[in-house]
């Protein structure tokens, strides 16, 4: 039997049904793969194999009746910000040190509904903060990618026996792997990792401003964050509730439309919960985009940017304009205010949604000289640096006589970005095409990038514009640096028209192909 | 604007976190970095604009007044650092 972990989730959905495979198998085989690989790549920060081979025998059972759910014997991986019953939650901070909730989330228990086997809980930035995957309690994850150069090797002439084999000599190009250790993105670079080293057949993920699409640009995987209001917040530790939005990591686009087929539901648990049917993305692949209006925002050109993405986006534009797509330039003219609003808005929102980790009702406690003592030591031990900082922006922005200046004007500055997306499709404009990224991946532990957290925070300028607008954005991998690493592209789409995006993407993935990194762990 | 090792010292102290001299210094350099890189909003003319309350436009969603959910208070401890029958505990808060 091949290796079942190369299956993406519509062959392996294929030959479940069938009978080919057994949901006992294809978990097993995951099951090694994450113990032969996690050392190295620390996606996992938990592994629930007793769990999984209960999940995958009671899934078993059920197709071997010829029942079972859309995702029936699929195993996934989790993002750990989802609760989930009984099992490790922590958003990998110190802080929840311990914790086990009671409860699942409502994204977890649609995927479990639907057949799903769940293999562990993913490594992430500590409460999804951060864009590199180095802020986890955890440890950081690393990017199963690695830069390589291309070498001209001489090749030296051989002879094997009388009459055997003769190699003339000459030189051929070989690609050597750099040793480098390169950061997954973030904040889910445990899912990234995971579903690009071939660890879980896909994965649950949030963006709040780039934490899907980004982590699946930098590692050759499709990410979508959909619509706020798509998929239920309910069970998922929070970070900046306005902005908050769960969302697949998937190897192909196909996969990821089957799976936010069944995270997506409307749930009367979660207020901002959108009252709309879910409709089945997968119908929408394939379909022809011919006539379909393609928007190139002016403003995603930003100094700096290197020159391969600049050549990356026109190879995204030609491959959509030979489809039949019509590409029109346009006019976001508020871009450049989304990333400096969002880091009022989201630490605001964070500096109030993290109040609640006081060392009272779950999690870590250190004990004080009284109970004002007692919180500030709980928080000063459980919260790592960027998290804190975060933190202390949000509470000053919104400190008596700040609140105004800072966090009123950036909540204005939203409206008037949505309202540039608002007009670029009122003007007739079905989709909009972006670089997903300002760059490849980084290396782990990068000094410019510790050395100043606004360089960091830059990573997410091209998407933290659809968050703030509430709108949905897929991340698709589209080609190779020059280094051998992934670049994505991005496309946003009208609000709840997520059907669009897997259209338009599966386009550019019918041209650009799909990647996996050489395995060297 | 820009914050001073003493305003810091009063956010922190807000957000209830404890921190050192030291914290509080190195915190000061990388506020104020990020307290610059937002000050470009200010450039922005936002007259007439109103602040954003919902991202997507929907009604309230409302239910029935009624009780819905309980009974679980040891669910609700379950998880807690110090508790006595089903109270959580906490330091003494008043003498």
């Amino acid at each position: 039997m091949s290796d079942l972990t190369h299956l993406t989730i519509s062959q392996a959905r294929a030959m479940l049904r069938t009978k080919e495979i057994t949901a006992t198998e294809i978990t097993e085989a995951y099951l090694q793969a994450i113990e032969r690989a996690n050392p190295a790549l620390n996606a996992y920060v938990v592994v629930t194999d007793d769990k999984a081979r209960d999940m995958a025998k009671a899934s078993d059972a059920k197709l071997a009746k010829g029942e079972g759910g859309s995702l029936e014997g699929i195993p996934l991986g989790i993002k750990d910000l989802f609760g989930t019953e009984g099992i490790h939650t922590q958003a990998c901070s110190h802080v929840l040190d311990g914790f086990r909730p009671h409860y699942e989330s409502t994204v977890t228990a649609n995927l479990w509904a639907d057949g799903a086997v769940m293999l562990g809980k993913l490594n992430m930035d500590e409460f999804a903060m951060g864009s590199s995957n180095e802020t986890s309690y955890y440890g950081p994850v690393v990017n199963p990618w690695r830069r390589s150069r291309l070498d001209t090797v001489v090749m030296p002439t051989t002879h094997q026996g009388d009459g055997g084999f003769v190699s003339a000599g000459g030189t051929r190009t070989a690609r050597t792997l750099d040793n480098a250790q390169l950061v997954p993105g973030g904040s889910s670079g445990g899912s990234a990792s995971a579903v690009s080293a071939l660890l879980c057949a896909g994965a649950t993920a949030t963006d709040t401003g780039g934490s899907i699409r980004q982590p699946a640009a930098f590692t050759g995987t499709v990410g979508i964050k959909p619509t706020y209001g798509r998929c239920s917040r309910w069970g998922i530790v929070a970070f900046a509730s306005s902005l908050d939005q769960a969302g697949p990591i998937a190897r192909d686009v196909r996969d990821a439309a089957i799976l936010l087929k069944s995270m997506a539901s409307v749930d009367p648990k979660d207020t901002t919960s959108v009252d709309r049917p879910v409709p089945d993305y997968e119908a929408a692949i394939g379909k022809p985009i011919k006539g379909m209006k393609i928007g190139i925002p002016r403003e995603y050109r930003v100094d700096g940017m290197p020159e391969e993405i600049e050549a990356l986006w026109q190879k995204g534009i030609a491959w959509l304009k030979d489809a039949g797509a019509e590409i029109v330039d346009i006019s976001l003219p508020h871009t450049k205010y989304a990333l400096p609003a969002y880091y009022i808005v989201a630490p605001a929102e964070a500096s109030s949604n993290l109040a609640r980790y006081d060392g009272v009702r779950y999690g870590l406690r250190v004990p004080g000289k009284d109970i004002v003592d007692m919180y500030e030591k709980t928080r000063a031990a459980g919260f790592g640096r960027e998290v804190k900082r975060r933190i202390m922006i949000g509470t000053y922005v919104l400190s008596a006589g700040y609140y105004d200046a800072y966090y009123l004007q950036a909540q204005k500055v939203r409206n008037l970005i949505k309202r540039d997306f608002e007009n670029a499709f009122s003007a007739g404009v079905d989709v909009i095409l972006t670089p997903a990224t300002p760059s490849a991946a980084f290396g782990i532990a990068d000094e410019d990038m510790a050395a100043d957290p606004v360089k960091m925070y830059l990573n997410d300028i091209f998407t933290v514009t659809v968050n703030m607008a509430g709108l949905p954005g897929i991340a698709v991998p589209a080609g190779l640096d020059a280094k051998g690493l992934p670049l994505g592209l991005q496309l946003i789409g009208r609000p709840f028209d997520e059907e669009t995006l897997f259209q338009t993407a599966h386009v550019i993935e019918q041209a650009a192909g799909t990647f996996q990194p050489e395995k060297w762990w | 604007m820009s914050v001073d090792v003493k305003t810091v010292k009063r956010v922190a102290r807000l957000a209830r976190i404890a921190v050192s001299e030291e914290d509080a210094e190195r915190m000061t350099g990388e506020l104020n970095a990020i307290l610059g890189f937002v000050e470009q909003l200010n450039e922005v003319d936002v007259s007439g604009v109103e602040p954003m309350t919902s991202v997507i436009p929907m009604e309230m969603k409302k239910r029935p007044d009624v009780v819905t959910d309980g009974s679980k208070a040891a669910d609700i401890v379950a998880n807690a650092p110090a508790t006595e029958e089903n109270f959580f505990l906490v330091p003494k808060v008043v003498e």
